[in-house]
């Protein structure tokens, strides 16, 4: 890789990691006013997200005496890089996503995963006895919904591989060039819909809302795995929140709506970059009011085994059902 | 979720606690996610409002009596002037009986919506807190309009009530009972119909029939376990005497009895109907006449410095029957003792029985679950502990420890005469 380009990539990063942080902070606002006027309420002003994590900054960041002070400390930034740096392996619009070389959907579950695992390590290492039952919780989720969503991701891979489609099978990329709804028979697209749901049904645990934020149920815990933080490190979790909202939903929607609207309005590339990006975060915002807000809207907060089994065996399943029919379709 | 291991450690829930509205502490032995064994810690809340009574005269004591609890206040009011004029021989007009009657339902309306809302806070089930706080607020502009107060409304009165039912208020009433035949369907077909609702309460916090009768559990949560237990069905008082009350029990809703959460309710939601009737029966029904026994103020606290006696009322508060016991002697002005017992002090009995094998996530809800006023309950400072099955404190213990506490004060074989309260301060 040339220097040039190195450095670009530096560049392009740090400015989309920011506009990634800032976006999702809006986007929880947006979030929090439809789940409010879903409620009948008025909601909170759009900023109220950025106040609060403005708010965070200017307070004292405790470190309670019985923690593990580095790991305490360090848990917060883990997750939050590692929940940004999914960011940079999305492909927005036409845009090529900056990491897109060096890594693909395999990598992109890993970081969640292991922005997840570093907030486990902060539960742990807070020294509280909620904290200590957010992170068993949050354990405890992480193994249940890898499964549909491991299963989710190699069938897709699996028929972009089969069907032909250009690029790499599990780059996100190769998702977002050519739709795979355009390229499966009749069974493959009821296979998709499956899919799309089992994903849908991951989106509220991977981002910790209702009715599947049980590592962090206030009612019950005292937000659990979060109990103990405070200040800088506290703005740092709720902007890792945010932003693994909007990478998910990002992920998904790079994985299930690629659709660009430059190609299908013929616009010449200089406005189809532009035009294609701004559709693209208007396809996440809609993915999230779907996949998050109604649903968090909608329902009560499972407890820990019930969101187990359900992964298990209901999630599992539909995955299953969908890796099925589109195994049938592609091996016709 | 390591379990079977017989390792426990410590949780506390509460005293401050985002589930809970009100202080207690319920210390959880919890293994992974199952509680083993659960101690009930209340005392964080101690007002010492019987204490303060005995410097106050009866009509003094009606706004201290106000201030036990903010959601039954007029349930505490009316127990304390019917204990009052059942020591003073004072009769009550008609009219001011059935006035009373309304607004005992008004406020079981607003503390059972309150709680039907909480209870859906507590599972994470925003969306229907925030319904049943908007439905609430109907029943908080009835009150405000009737009285001018949303929660202390300050309208009781020894032989009486202090506001009248004016046309606009009857207007306003009938408005509200056809408002909330039609909205409050929504929020209960919300919560009956949602699949998480019925996954997280069904079968949580179960306290059989024998237990409840055992623990002396009271109101809805008794009848959640299938005791047929209503103050205004067996022992009827106030305008309950020309109004049937038949108990709410989850066998007639459902058919069959399991003591859950989610009984418990469905009981409260339907009690919620039968308010709605009695209110309106009670509308139908109003006599005319006076409001008071004794509109001139000093007039009655003549009278009542003058009057000797000990007296006793109960009625079914929103959440079981509260009795209050009160002794008048001739001469003083102050009340000389002044007894309540809350219906959370025998409901909390149950907790420890609630809790056993259940989840930690369910510890919560099912402290809700008796929507318990803790206010209320802790006239008395007790600490209820139950490691195993024997160690639940019991109505006789509760004697017993009575006794001897008496005996060690030696005031056993003598009742407590004008000054004494000072000299037992002391």
């Amino acid at each position: 890789m040339s220097v040039a380009l190195f450095l670009f990539k530096i560049v392009a990063g740090v400015i989309l990691i920011k506009l990634s942080v800032l976006l999702a902070l809006g986007y929880e606002g947006v979030d929090r006013i439809i789940s409010a006027r879903m409620q009948n309420r008025v909601g909170p002003p759009l900023y109220q997200p950025f106040y609060d994590v403005l708010k965070l900054l200017g307070k004292e960041t405790i470190v309670p005496r019985r923690a593990l002070g580095w790991a305490f400390e360090g848990a917060p930034w883990l997750a939050a890089t590692a929940a940004a740096l999914v960011i940079l392996y999305v492909p927005m619009g036409s845009l090529p996503p900056v990491l897109g070389g060096e890594g693909d959907l395999i990598l992109v579950l890993y970081l969640f995963a292991l922005s997840a695992v570093a907030m486990v390590v902060g539960g742990f290492a807070s020294g509280s006895p909620y904290a200590n039952i957010g992170a068993q919780r949050e354990m405890t989720l992480m193994m249940s919904y890898e499964t549909p969503l491991a299963m989710v991701a190699c069938t897709l891979a699996w028929a972009a591989l089969h069907r032909g489609l250009p690029g790499a099978p599990f780059s996100l990329e190769t998702h977002m060039a050519t739709s795979l709804w355009s390229v499966l028979g009749g069974m493959g697209l009821c296979g998709m819909g499956l899919l799309l749901l089992a994903l849908l049904a991951v989106v509220p645990a991977e981002v910790g809302k209702v009715p599947m934020d049980i590592p962090e149920a206030k009612t019950e815990i005292l937000e659990g795995l979060i109990s103990e933080y405070s200040g800088r490190n506290l703005a740092l979790l709720k902007i890792t929140f945010a932003v693994r909202t909007l990478a998910m939903c990002a992920v998904l929607t790079s994985l299930f709506f690629p659709w660009s609207l430059g190609d299908a309005m013929a616009l010449p590339p200089y406005l189809a970059y532009p035009v294609d990006f701004v559709w693209f975060w208007v396809k996440v915002l809609l993915v999230q009011t779907v996949g998050v807000t109604l649903v968090r809207t909608a329902l009560g907060r499972y407890k820990i085994w019930q969101a187990s089994q359900f992964y298990w065996v209901q999630a599992a399943g539909i995955a299953l059902a969908g890796m099925l029919l589109i195994t049938l379709d592609v091996g016709l | 979720m390591a379990t079977g291991e017989g390792k426990t450690y410590k949780v506390p829930i509460g005293p401050v606690h985002v589930g809970l509205k009100e202080p207690i502490t319920a210390w959880l032995d919890v293994d992974g996610e199952r509680v083993v064994n659960a101690t009930i810690r209340p005392g964080a809340i101690h007002r010492g409002i019987e204490y303060m009574a005995r410097e106050r005269n009866p009509i003094q004591v009606i706004y201290l009596a106000e201030r036990i609890c903010g959601i039954c206040s007029f349930a505490h009011i009316t127990a304390f002037v019917r204990a009052v004029e059942d020591a003073a021989k004072i009769p009550v007009p008609l009219r001011a009986q059935y006035i009373r009657t309304i607004l005992l339902e008004l406020e079981r309306l607003h503390s059972h919506i309150l709680w039907a809302g909480v209870a859906c806070y507590t599972i994470g089930f925003d969306a229907a807190f925030h319904l049943g706080m908007q439905l609430r607020e109907q029943i908080m502009d009835v009150l405000e309009i009737m009285t001018g107060n949303r929660v202390n409304y300050g309208v009781g009165t020894v032989g009486g009530v202090r506001r009248d039912i004016t046309p606009a208020v009857a207007s306003a009433i009938h408005a509200m009972a056809n408002f909330y035949r039609i909205h409050f369907r929504t929020f209960v077909d919300a919560v009956f119909e949602d699949p998480v609702v019925k996954a997280r309460m069904r079968g949580v916090g179960v306290l059989s029939a024998e237990d409840a009768v055992r623990c002396c559990a009271l109101g809805p949560t008794a009848r959640g376990s299938g005791l047929r237990l209503d103050l205004r069905h067996s022992a009827p008082y106030e305008a309950y005497g020309d109004i049937v009350v038949k108990p709410v029990v989850p066998q007639d809703i459902f058919g069959e009895v399991h003591g859950d959460v989610f009984d418990r309710f469905a009981v409260r939601a339907l009690e919620v109907y039968q308010s709605l009737d009695i209110i309106e029966k009670a509308m139908e029904g109003l006599p005319e006449g006076d409001l008071m026994w004794e509109p001139k103020l000093p007039k009655l606290l003549a009278y009542l410095k003058q009057a000797e006696g000990e007296g006793f009322a109960a009625l079914e508060a929103p959440r079981g029957d509260d009795t209050h016991v009160v002794r008048l002697v001739k001469g003083d002005e102050n009340v000389t003792s002044w007894k309540v017992r809350a219906p959370t002090y025998s409901n909390a009995v149950s907790w420890p029985l609630m809790f056993r094998q259940q989840e930690l996530a369910d510890v919560p809800l099912i402290i809700n679950s008796i929507d318990p006023c803790i206010s209320c309950m802790e006239r008395v400072l007790t600490t209820d502990r139950s490691d195993g099955s024997s160690r639940v404190l019991e109505g006789k213990h509760l004697s017993d420890l009575c006794r001897a506490k008496s005996r060690a004060w030696g005031v056993a074989s003598d009742l407590p005469r004008t000054g004494t309260a000072r000299r037992m301060g002391a």
